[in-house]
């Protein structure tokens, strides 16, 4: 049984196309179609689009658009949308496990009851895709952590979380990019910085990419970081 | 025109003012929040009186104003906000635009009523526009910060225009009065029957915790239908999410772009800046209309705008000998109090 998208409005400047409710690749495939194809051919009076897991967002000129039209249009093209597109570019994101680089490793290890260099090898060992950017700018949203990893989120959020952070949370894993609050545990930190204003544009990874984490130590880090210090994107990646 | 270094210089900070504009839109699917004024009104009141773009970028200030100097031959400047303002030792209105000169220095006080003000000047800040935009985002510091004491705002020109000093008159400003309207959705279906008619009869007030990011409001608490868990999803400016606690949040400039509690309703854009000026304290209610509603309300509201960009009055008088009569009509003397919205 196939789902039927559903539309609906948010507020009187957005509507919102939902795709089934669950985090699936396949359902996020069908997104970025959806996507992908209002990039080739915008309607009329539509200004910008949001992928997120399993919705759009589509924001419209309000005194432009007639959104009925706009409306059946979306409908029409997200019962079209294919969940089949082949993967998008592979990311090898450095990290820095453990140490002053990811202060929860040790604790995520014990609450899983294994060591931390198994919960090293099962993150890294993982190929994420990314569902979607969103809180603040960069922030990349991973799925596909393997269950053994899956924790509840920090009881008390930290207030502030360095950029790099690589984390885990719930189900999803994270690349977080600058400085903000956060609930989730810290696994590690990556000196690739996936938001960086000196470049054009500034964003790195997109919905729909993936990602793969390669463990360094700790001097490496600071190698690298000085390279990322110097504008270098230090990750590898592969189309 | 300008020499490069013509700037407004910040001699005092208010609580909190920030450089905004329109908004930095385009690039939500990268997690960038628009950011942007809050009340896109007096933002375009301000501009409008010293003949920029209603979006143009100007300082907003929160409950209190700053203390600015010329830091260039002259510049046109005017303020939309009922505070008290001092160019030097003298009154000026707000809702006219007026001529600093080199050195002089201007006072803006507490705000009488609402929450924000804006200080515009002809031809614009020509502070940085990363994407796009000069509107600042405090938590990522895209566009800047907070204004601090020595900050030096650039000027695009740094001289006055000639004559064309002009006035508005502020009871004209189209601010929706009564509750605040919202279209409900787009998750209206995670919650009771009961759980939305408690959110559309209940008052709400808006509690300490209300800042550029959002607002969350104390008041009857609202019945989820399955939960309170969804899948992280798009927010807009004006989203109204209710989290495990049950009480409302409304979503501001500052909002994240996306996030992960159910969204009952989003608020008409038109009301917006009836939000934007509300303090801790203040009290609201929120009425449902639908987007044909709304978005004739927003058109209204454009209309009523383009009609006062049109009728500038203007202004012969130095502002600087204003009788008493305006003085008090603007509620400019210390001790009158305004009548509350």
């Amino acid at each position: 049984m196939s789902w039927v998208p559903r539309i609906r409005p948010s507020g009187d400047s957005a509507l919102v196309v939902e795709f089934e409710e669950r985090i699936d690749p396949a359902v996020s495939a069908r997104v970025l179609d959806l996507d992908r194809g209002l990039a080739a051919a915008p309607p009329e009076g539509v200004l910008e689009t949001l992928p997120t897991y399993r919705t759009l967002l589509v924001r419209f000129d309000p005194l432009r658009t007639d959104v009925a039209a706009l409306e059946a249009e979306l409908l029409s093209r997200a019962a079209r949308a294919r969940g089949d597109a082949a993967p998008g570019r592979l990311w090898r994101v450095p990290v820095a496990y453990g140490g002053a680089h990811g202060e929860d490793l040790d604790s995520v290890a014990r609450a899983r009851d294994m060591t931390a260099e198994d919960v090293v090898r099962i993150h890294s060992g993982t190929v994420y895709h990314v569902y979607m950017i969103g809180f603040v700018p960069g922030f990349t949203y991973l799925g596909g952590l393997d269950p053994r990893l899956h924790l509840s989120r920090r009881i008390d959020p930290r207030l502030k979380v360095p950029g790099g952070t690589i984390s885990i949370g719930g189900q999803q894993a994270a690349v977080q990019s600058i400085a903000a609050p956060s609930g989730w545990h810290l696994l590690g930190r990556t000196p690739l910085r996936v938001f960086d204003m000196r470049r054009d544009p500034p964003f790195l990874i997109a919905p729909g990419d993936r990602v793969a984490f390669t463990p360094i130590d700790p001097a490496t880090y600071d190698r690298l970081a000085e390279r990322a210090e110097r504008g270098e994107i230090v990750a590898e990646v592969e189309p | 025109m300008s020499r490069g270094d013509d700037a407004l210089v910040v001699a005092a900070a208010g609580p909190l003012s920030t450089i905004q504009d329109a908004g930095r839109w385009g690039h939500l699917r990268n997690g960038v929040p628009p950011a942007g004024a809050m009340d896109m009104i007096a933002l375009a009141a301000a501009n409008l009186l010293v003949g920029n773009a209603p979006g143009a970028a100007a300082i907003e200030f929160t409950l209190a104003g700053d203390t600015l100097e010329c830091a260039a031959e002259s510049a046109r400047v005017a303020l939309a906000g009922e505070a008290p303002a001092f160019l030097g030792d003298t009154a000026m209105a707000p809702w006219r635009s007026f001529t600093m000169r080199r050195g002089e220095r201007l006072r803006i006080g507490a705000l009488k009523r609402g929450a924000r003000g804006y200080v515009a000047v002809a031809g614009g800040f020509a502070t940085p526009d990363p994407l796009g935009s000069r509107a600042t985002h405090l938590r990522s510091g895209l566009g800047g910060g907070a204004l601090r004491p020595g900050d030096r705002l650039a000027l695009a020109r740094g001289i006055a225009p000639a004559g064309g000093e002009v006035a508005l008159d502020p009871a004209e400003l189209p601010y929706l009065d009564g509750a605040i309207r919202v279209v409900l959705g787009p998750q209206d279906d995670r919650f009771t029957a009961a759980g939305i008619a408690t959110f559309l009869s209940g008052t709400y007030t808006v509690t300490a915790d209300a800042d550029r990011m959002g607002y969350r409001l104390d008041g009857p608490e609202i019945e989820h239908l399955d939960g309170f868990n969804t899948i992280s999803d798009s927010i807009v400016t004006g989203s109204i999410q209710v989290p495990g606690t049950r009480k409302p949040i409304v979503l501001m400039a500052d909002r994240q772009t996306t996030g992960g509690y159910p969204k009952i309703a989003t608020t008409a854009t038109a009301s917006l800046p009836t939000l934007a000026q509300l303090k801790p304290g203040d009290r609201l209610s929120f009425v449902a209309v639908d987007v044909a509603a709304a978005r004739a309300l927003l058109a209204e509201q454009v209309t009523r705008l383009g009609r006062i960009a049109t009728n500038l009055r203007p202004v012969s008088r130095d502002p600087r000998d204003l009788p008493s009569e305006i003085l008090l009509a603007h509620n400019l003397i210390d001790g009158v109090v305004g009548p509350d919205a």
